[in-house]
C-alpha cells in the first residue's frame, strides 16, 4: 500500500467518522468540534490532491471563521436536554427520504464521472498553483468571480453601516 | 490666590468635555506621547533596593526589636512594675516578677526582679510605648537595631528574657566607656 | 538525496521548533524585565545573573502544581483546549523564511521549512485555528467568566482576521505572490514594504495586537471584569501552556511583521557582503538581523502593553468593524490606483 493510499485511507475514516459523530452527538457543542475535525480532514483531502490554495481556504472559511460563529452562538444557547425539540414522525420520514435520494443523485454522479488522465500529466504545469489558478479565475471566470466579490463587498459594507445606524439614531 | 484655581503640585489640568477633533479622535498622537513618557522611564535610574545586599541606613530613632537593658555595673534595670504591660496597646508583654536573693545583688539592681519577661512579637506594634512607661529606663526599642526575624512557627515569636536582654559584652563596652 | 532532504528538513525544523520554545520562554523573562524597566523597578534578577534562570525556574513551579480539575462535564475537551493552542502557535513557523540560503559541505540549504505558494493563508488558517483554544478551553471550565472570555476571543479574532486580511490585499497587489519567501526576497536592501505600505502596516500591526490578545486588546483575558478569563480554571503546566502559547504567538506574529513588512534578513549591503564575504557570513547575518527586528517586534509589543490601557469591548469592536475595515478597504483602493497610475494617465490621454 502507498503512503498516498494509506493516509486517504486514515483521512477518509477520520472524516466519515467525525461526520457520523456530527449527527449522531446529543451534546451540541461536541457536535460542532466533530464538525470542525470533519471539516480540517476535508482539507487534508485537498491537500492530497494537491490542492493547497483550496484547502487553506476551506480551513480558513470554514473552521475558521463560519464554525467559529456556529460554536458561538451554541455556547450562548446554552442547550439543554429538556429543551431538546421532540420532531414529528413526518419530518423524521421526509429527512430520511431526502438524503437516500441526495445519495442516489451522488451515487450516480460519481458513476458516470471519469477520471481525467492525459494533458496534465503532460504539460508540466502545476495547474494547482496559486498563480495558474489566478489566471483562470481572473480570465474565464472573470464576470461570476467578480460578482461574487461585489456581493461580499456589499455584505460586509451592510454590516459596518448597520453598526453605524445605531449610533447616530442615539444622538 | 483661589482654591478652584490653586494648584499644589503645579501639574492641575482643567477638564473639558469639547469634542475631540478628527485627528485627535485617531488618538495616534496621543498614543505616541504615552510611548514617550514610558520609553523615557526605561532609561530613569531605577529605585529598588536590593535588600538583602543593601541596606537603607536607618534613622537613629527607628524601633527595632527590643531590649531589656543593664546597668553600668551589668545589673539589669527592669524591677517587674508592669507599666510596660500596662501601656502596651497590644497587649504583647507579660512578665513574673520575683525577689532577690541577697548573693544575686550583682545581677539585678533592685530588691525586685522580672524572672520571666515575654513579649509576643506577633501582637507587638512597636509603637514604642512601653519605653515612655518605663520608669526604670529599663526597655528600649531604639538601642537593638536589629529587625525581628521572620520565622515559621508561631511559637518562636514570644521572645524571653534570653533574646532580650543586653548581651553582657555590651554591657562590659558600656561600662568601660563610663569609666 | 531523497534522504539527505529528509534529515535537513528536520534538523532545521528540530532547530525552529526549539528556537521558538526558547523564544517564547524568555520572553516571558523580558515581560517582566520590560514590565519592570518601564515602571521604574529592577524585575527578576535572583534566580541567575540579571534573574535569566527565571523561566525554568517559573517552568519548574508550574510543573509541580497540582493539576487541578474543575467540575466539569468535559474533562477532554478541558484538556485538549491548551494542547491545541500551544500547537497551533508553533505550526505558524513552518512557513517562515529564517533566511537565505546557506552552503554546507557544497550543498545549497534552503532556510525554510517548507515554501509553500499559499504561505499568507496558511498563516491565516492556522491563526483562525487559534481561537478554538481559547473557546474549547473557556467553554469546558465550566465558567461562566471563562465562557464569557471565550465569545470574546472568538468575536474579536474574527472581527480582527478581516482587517488584518484586507490590510494584507494591498500589500499582496504590490508583490504578486503569496509566498513569503518571494516577499522576502523582493525587498532585498532597504526596499522594505512598509515604506510603500505604511498605513497597511499599521492596520495591520494593530490586528496582529488584537489577534495575539496582548494589551490593549487583551479583553479575552482582563483580570479586573473576568478574573483571569478563560485560564481561571486552569492549573499546572495546562495554564503554563496557554500562557506559553501566548508569548509563542506573539514571537511569531513579530516574526510575520518583519517578514512582511521590515525585509525579513534583508538589510542594506547584503548584496556587497555576498560578493566580498561570501555566502554564507552575509546570509547568518541576515539571520541575526531578522532576529534583531523580531526581539524589536517584541519589545514593542511588552513597550504598548505597560503604555495603552485596554480598550473597552464596545470601542474595541467599533473599531475594528468602523475604523480599521473601511481604511483597509480605502488602503485597498488609493494601492490599486498607484498601480495603474499610468494606464489611467495613457486612457485620460495625458
Amino acid at each position: 500500500m502507498s503512503t498516498v493510499l494509506l493516509i486517504f485511507c486514515i483521512l477518509s475514516a477520520i472524516t466519515l467518522a467525525t461526520a457520523f459523530l456530527t449527527i449522531f452527538t446529543k451534546q451540541p457543542i461536541h457536535s460542532a468540534i466533530y464538525l470542525v475535525l470533519c471539516f480540517v480532514s476535508v482539507a487534508g483531502h485537498y491537500l492530497l490532491f494537491n490542492a493547497q490554495f483550496l484547502a487553506v481556504v476551506h480551513i480558513i472559511v470554514y473552521s475558521g471563521a463560519i464554525m467559529i460563529l456556529f460554536l458561538f452562538t451554541v455556547m450562548l444557547m446554552n442547550l439543554n436536554k429538556e429543551d431538546e425539540v421532540h420532531k414529528p414522525r413526518v419530518t423524521r420520514l421526509a429527512a430520511g427520504i431526502i438524503f437516500i435520494l441526495t445519495s442516489l443523485v451522488l451515487l450516480a454522479v460519481f458513476i458516470q464521472t471519469k477520471p481525467i488522465v492525459g494533458p496534465y500529466d503532460e504539460t508540466g504545469v502545476d495547474y494547482q498553483s496559486i498563480k495558474v489558478l489566478g489566471q483562470v479565475l481572473l480570465n474565464e471566470y472573470m464576470v461570476p468571480f467578480e460578482f461574487a466579490s461585489v456581493l461580499l463587498l456589499v455584505a460586509m459594507i451592510g454590516a459596518v453601516l448597520l453598526s453605524k445606524r445605531e449610533k447616530t439614531e442615539k444622538n | 490666590m483661589l482654591v478652584q484655581t490653586m494648584s499644589l503640585s503645579g501639574r492641575k489640568k482643567e477638564v473639558s468635555n469639547k469634542k475631540m477633533s478628527f485627528w485627535e479622535s485617531l488618538y495616534l498622537v496621543a498614543i505616541v506621547k504615552g510611548l514617550w513618557i514610558t520609553i523615557q522611564h526605561l532609561f530613569t535610574r531605577k529605585v529598588t533596593v536590593k535588600y538583602p545586599e543593601e541596606v537603607r541606613t536607618r534613622a537613629a530613632i527607628w524601633r527595632g526589636q527590643h531590649m531589656l537593658k543593664r546597668d553600668e555595673q551589668g545589673r539589669e534595670n527592669c524591677t517587674a512594675c508592669g507599666l510596660c504591660a500596662l501601656s502596651c496597646p497590644a497587649e504583647a508583654i507579660t512578665m513574673t516578677a520575683a525577689e532577690r536573693k541577697p548573693d544575686e545583688k550583682h545581677l539585678y539592681r533592685e530588691e525586685k526582679y522580672a524572672s520571666v519577661y515575654e513579649i509576643n512579637m506577633l501582637r507587638c506594634i512597636f509603637c514604642g510605648l512601653c519605653e515612655e512607661a518605663c520608669p526604670k529606663d529599663a526597655i528600649y526599642l531604639t538601642e537593638s537595631k536589629v529587625l525581628v526575624p521572620a520565622s515559621y512557627n508561631r511559637e518562636d515569636f514570644i521572645f524571653g528574657k534570653d533574646k532580650l536582654v543586653m548581651p553582657l559584652e555590651m554591657a562590659m563596652a558600656n561600662s568601660k566607656n563610663k569609666n | 538525496m531523497e534522504t539527505a532532504i529528509i534529515i535537513e528538513k528536520s534538523i532545521f525544523i528540530f532547530t525552529i521548533f526549539a528556537i521558538t520554545m526558547l523564544a517564547a520562554m524568555y520572553s516571558t523573562w523580558a515581560e517582566r524585565k520590560v514590565a519592570a524597566w518601564l515602571q521604574d523597578r529592577v524585575g527578576p534578577n535572583r534566580a541567575g545573573t540579571f534573574g535569566l534562570l527565571q523561566p525554568l525556574a517559573d517552568g519548574l513551579k508550574l510543573f509541580s502544581k497540582e493539576e487541578f480539575l474543575p467540575n466539569t462535564p468535559n474533562k477532554f475537551l478541558f484538556v485538549v483546549g491548551p494542547a491545541v493552542s500551544m500547537s497551533v502557535a508553533l505550526m505558524t513557523s513552518a512557513v517562515i523564511p529564517w533566511g537565505d540560503r546557506l552552503i554546507i559541505g557544497g550543498r545549497e540549504v534552503i532556510l525554510q521549512a517548507t515554501d509553500v505558494d499559499v504561505a499568507i493563508l496558511y498563516v491565516f488558517g492556522v491563526l483562525s485555528i487559534g481561537v478554538y483554544g481559547i473557546m474549547i478551553g473557556g467553554w469546558a471550565s465550566n465558567n461562566k467568566f471563562s465562557l464569557m472570555s471565550a465569545m470574546r476571543a472568538a468575536s474579536q479574532m474574527i472581527s480582527y482576521e478581516i482587517a488584518m486580511g484586507l490590510s494584507l490585499i494591498a500589500l499582496l497587489m504590490m508583490e504578486g505572490s503569496l509566498s513569503l519567501a518571494d516577499i522576502s526576497a523582493s525587498q532585498a536592501g532597504m526596499n522594505w514594504n512598509v515604506f510603500y505600505q505604511p498605513l497597511g502596516f499599521i492596520i495591520f500591526l494593530v490586528c496582529s495586537f488584537a489577534e495575539t490578545n496582548r494589551t490593549p486588546f487583551d479583553l479575552a483575558e482582563c483580570e479586573a471584569e473576568l478574573i483571569g478569563g478563560y485560564h481561571t480554571e486552569y492549573s499546572s503546566m495546562r495554564m503554563g501552556f496557554y500562557l506559553f502559547a501566548e508569548y509563542a504567538s506573539m514571537f511569531i506574529s513579530s516574526t510575520i511583521l518583519a517578514v512582511l513588512y521590515f525585509g525579513g534578513y534583508n538589510y542594506p549591503g547584503m548584496e556587497w557582503a555576498i560578493e566580498n564575504w561570501g555566502v554564507n557570513p552575509a546570509n547568518i547575518i541576515g539571520i541575526i538581523v531578522l532576529f534583531t527586528k523580531i526581539c524589536a517586534f517584541i519589545f514593542f509589543f511588552m513597550w504598548v502593553r505597560w503604555t495603552i490601557p485596554r480598550f473597552r469591548y464596545d470601542q474595541l469592536m467599533r473599531l475594528g468593524w468602523q475604523g480599521l475595515i473601511p481604511l483597509a478597504i480605502a488602503n485597498v483602493v488609493i494601492t490599486g490606483l498607484v498601480m495603474v497610475r499610468h494606464e489611467i494617465a495613457a486612457a485620460l490621454g495625458f
